[in-house]
């Protein structure tokens, strides 16, 4: 019993923290543009952010 | 140009290919903080990841813009912008291959409905996996102070995910219960809160069964299936607004001081002089004083041939000017336009269809009474047989949250985002879930001509028998001109050798083009009482369009309407299909019994006026006929909005694509029988999750009833139930491959048998 006063607020904790992220990241338009986003990593930075 | 290919949405291309102009751009520009401006443009041919570099870069590299951001999931492209000079993006665009169209204001703020629903999907999966690990505890022998521990907990998460989560359920449950109505959320939202109260009641009681976990994965799946759906919609929209505005939304107006200032569209006033460009289009109704020209009517009324007008003749908003740029006076403003008139008619045609009820709504109306009944008397008769209150309560709750409706409310949604994804993959748009529907229901197709059955472009038919160079010098001479006719022959002479020059070249607004060689011989296209001299009187007597040089007759050169590529296949198809199939047109008799009869159309009706067609459309209707229209111009937006379900192609009407239910964006026509198809799939799909849902509550309504439901029965009962629901709206997408490859097939050979 003793085991669980400190595991299931863990649990909850750890969830939740991936929720807020989750949340956080809908905010702040991360999923406006799926299919630009999975281009995007090939590109090549700008000149003036390379060196 | 890279990658792609530009080809692939030629039938958008058309309609922009000078694309909207500067004043236009500044109209529809944000002011942003400090002195930035942001224009918002939509670009069709943007398709791969080196589209987008090739356009930011571009964009970013023009004076003035401060940022390009390019958006390639909706095919958009921001530009953040410094006030003063407007950058050329337009121009920049045109000539990188990605034509640009600007984009409504109204669809610019952020979705609030989509991120609610995000949010509540993270939420009550957030829940539904926390008390679902604390109920599968509580099942494998949590016992006596660790199982209430659990079931508090578990009672402490489901309290904020049912009133965050469940509140859109609730909310539209209370709309249709206060209007007198009922639909799917009422047993859900029912169901819900009766298995939280009751869970809450045997938690504080120390009771052995709580269902928190029963009532939050409910909302969870539901949750799902709806914000797949409003997605799906959403994409739709964005698609479609995505196209090209045919209607412009402002005019250059000629002061009395001789200055000339760009004014937006409902700001047009009667009497004010506006200035017409060549391609350009008529704005408000009104009358010609200076000029002229050509006008292509064939958005208005259908007509297929260009009409030719001069001064003092009365134009309509909507038409496309095509040769010579005219000075109009405005004899209305927008809002009384022969626009608005479509728009009035369009609302009167609306009503009509308001009275149609979803299928979801329908089968709530029958199931929700029945389940709570049964629920009711499972309650009656255990308090007849053993007298205990807890005990019936107990049971006819448990028999609510067996029945509550999951299997059931995603039996319709989750087959119409599947089939959506499965028109959309094919360049067609569906508006609404319901539009599937109606459409599976159908027994008429009325298709319109110009625009819908034609392109509504005009192709040079006896190429093949003029000679090389008499065509090259046809071309060389039509270049001059932006006149359909010309259009076409230059098309049909594909790339001509460019050494041709000539002296003068004039155009003859409503005759033809006069070149003037450097030899001095007059070369004439045009028609053929002005090319040809009075000497070769029988070529007068024939219509058609001349080639002459020095007024004799070189040759004669024949037009006709390019059908639209698998008209006749679609036609065959659909009439298979057992649907009778209607031609309705505004354009001359002539045109179109000829079409009707390549097309073998058994029925058609020419020269029909806008409140023609609805009335045809409300005739049919009354006979108990539910009609799919098929049109693109202004005078079919009163139709397709009356219709039981309709459809446009991208080429059309700003207003009569809104009206449509399906958008198609590729040229080829088959896509009417493909949309039908996977409808009645779709449809007899639905069936079948209903079938399901309902064989699944035959067995466990039983078992409830009894009283042996625990909360262990409930969670499997349900989930699988929802699950196997799922799996078979997924069969949709089982033959796709096959179909496609029919599709694809099919396009080059029709292609051939028409030409």
């Amino acid at each position: 019993m003793n085991h669980l006063i400190i595991l299931v607020p863990a649990a909850l904790f750890l969830g939740g923290l991936g929720l807020l992220a989750f949340l956080w990241s809908v905010a702040s338009k991360q999923y406006e543009d799926l299919d630009g986003a999975a281009e995007r990593i090939l590109f090549d930075p700008p000149d003036d952010e390379a060196k | 140009m890279s990658c792609c290919a530009p080809g692939t949405e030629a039938s958008l291309d058309l309609a922009a290919t000078a694309g909207p102009g500067a004043e236009e751009i500044r109209l529809s520009s944000r002011a942003l903080d400090g002195d930035l401006m942001q224009t918002d443009l939509a670009v069709p041919g943007m398709h791969c990841g080196a589209c987008m570099q090739a356009i930011e870069s571009a964009l970013g590299k023009l004076d003035g813009v401060a940022e390009a951001r390019a958006n390639l999931s909706t095919k958009r492209v921001s530009v953040k912008w410094h006030d003063g000079a407007l950058p050329p993006l337009v121009d920049t665009l045109n000539r990188l291959g990605y034509p640009p169209h600007l984009i409504e204001h109204q669809d610019e703020t952020r979705d609030e409905t989509l991120a609610e629903l995000i949010r509540a999907v993270a939420i009550s999966g957030f829940a539904a996996g926390n008390i679902m690990l604390l109920s599968v505890s509580v099942w494998s022998g949590a016992e006596a102070a660790t199982r209430d521990l659990f079931h508090w907990i578990s009672a402490l998460i489901a309290l904020p995910a049912l009133a965050f989560a469940g509140r859109i359920f609730f909310r539209s449950a209370w709309n249709a219960l206060r209007h007198g109505r009922t639909n799917m959320d009422v047993p859900i939202a029912i169901g819900v809160s009766l298995a939280y109260g009751l869970s809450l009641y045997e938690t504080i009681n120390h009771g052995e069964h709580a269902y928190f976990d029963a009532s939050v994965t409910l909302l969870f799946f539901l949750l799902i299936g709806r914000t797949l759906d409003h997605v799906m919609r959403q994409r739709a929209r964005m698609a479609v607004t995505g196209l090209a505005r045919l209607a412009p939304r402002g005019a250059m107006v000629l002061k009395d001081d001789g200055g000339r200032e760009y004014i937006p569209l409902p700001e047009l006033l009667p009497d004010m002089r506006i200035l017409i460009a060549a391609g350009e289009r008529i704005p408000v109704d009104g009358v010609i004083v200076e000029g002229n020209s050509e006008l292509d009517c064939s958005m208005a009324t259908g007509e297929s041939a260009p009409v030719s007008v001069g001064t003092s003749s009365k134009v309509r908003a909507g038409t496309l000017n095509l040769t010579q740029p005219l000075i109009v006076r405005a004899s209305a403003a927008a809002k009384d336009s022969f626009l608005a008139e479509m728009i009035r008619l369009m609302e009167a045609a609306e009503s009509g269809r308001a009275r149609y009820r979803r299928i979801a709504d329908r089968a709530a109306a029958l199931y929700a009474p029945v389940v709570h009944a049964t629920a009711f008397l499972t309650f009656l008769g255990w308090i007849v047989a053993t007298g205990d209150l807890h005990r019936s309560v107990t049971i006819a709750i448990a028999v609510l949250i067996i029945t509550c409706p999951c299997a059931l409310g995603l039996a319709v949604p989750i087959v119409q985002v599947v089939a959506a994804r499965r028109l959309f993959e094919s360049g067609i748009m569906v508006k609404d879930g319901a539009a599937m529907e109606r459409l599976a229901e159908i027994d008429t197709a009325a298709f319109d001509k110009t625009g819908t059955l034609t392109l509504g472009t005009l192709r040079l038919v006896n190429a093949r028998e003029l000679d090389g160079d008499t065509l090259a010098m046809a071309a060389a001479i039509a270049a001059h001109s932006r006149h359909p006719l010309s259009r076409a022959i230059v098309e049909a002479a594909g790339k001509t050798s460019q050494d041709m020059r000539f002296a003068t070249v004039r155009e003859f607004p409503g005759q033809g083009v006069e070149a003037i060689a450097m030899d001095g011989t007059t070369w004439r296209l045009g028609r053929a009482d002005w090319a040809c001299k009075a000497a070769t009187a029988t070529a007068q007597a024939l219509p058609g369009t001349r080639l002459s040089r020095n007024g004799r007759e070189v040759a004669c050169l024949e037009f006709e309407d390019r059908i639209r590529p698998d008209a006749g296949k679609a036609i065959a198809e659909l009439k298979s299909l057992g649907l009778s199939v209607e031609l309705m047109s505004g354009d001359g008799e002539r045109q179109v019994a000829t079409l009707a009869d390549k097309l073998s159309i058994p029925v058609h009706r020419a020269g029909m006026l806008p409140d023609e067609k609805s009335a045809r459309l409300s005739e049919l209707a009354a006979r108990g006929h539910k009609v799919l229209m098929v049109g693109d111009g202004l005078n079919d937006a009163p139709a397709l909005a009356g219709a039981h379900v309709s459809m446009a192609p991208a080429s059309a009407a700003d207003i009569g694509r809104n009206a449509a239910d399906f958008v198609f964006l590729h040229e080829s026509l088959s896509a009417v029988p493909l949309a039908l198809d996977v409808s009645r799939r779709a449809e007899r799909l639905v069936r079948q999750n209903f079938a399901l849902a309902i064989g699944y509550n035959v067995l466990a309504v039983p078992i409830a009833v009894m009283g042996h439901v625990t909360p262990l029965v409930a969670a499997i009962a349900m989930s699988g139930s929802s699950l196997v629901v799922i799996g078979n709206a997924l069969r949709l997408t089982w033959r796709r491959s096959a179909s496609t490859a029919q599709v694809a097939l099919a396009g080059p050979r029709t292609m051939e048998a028409a030409s």
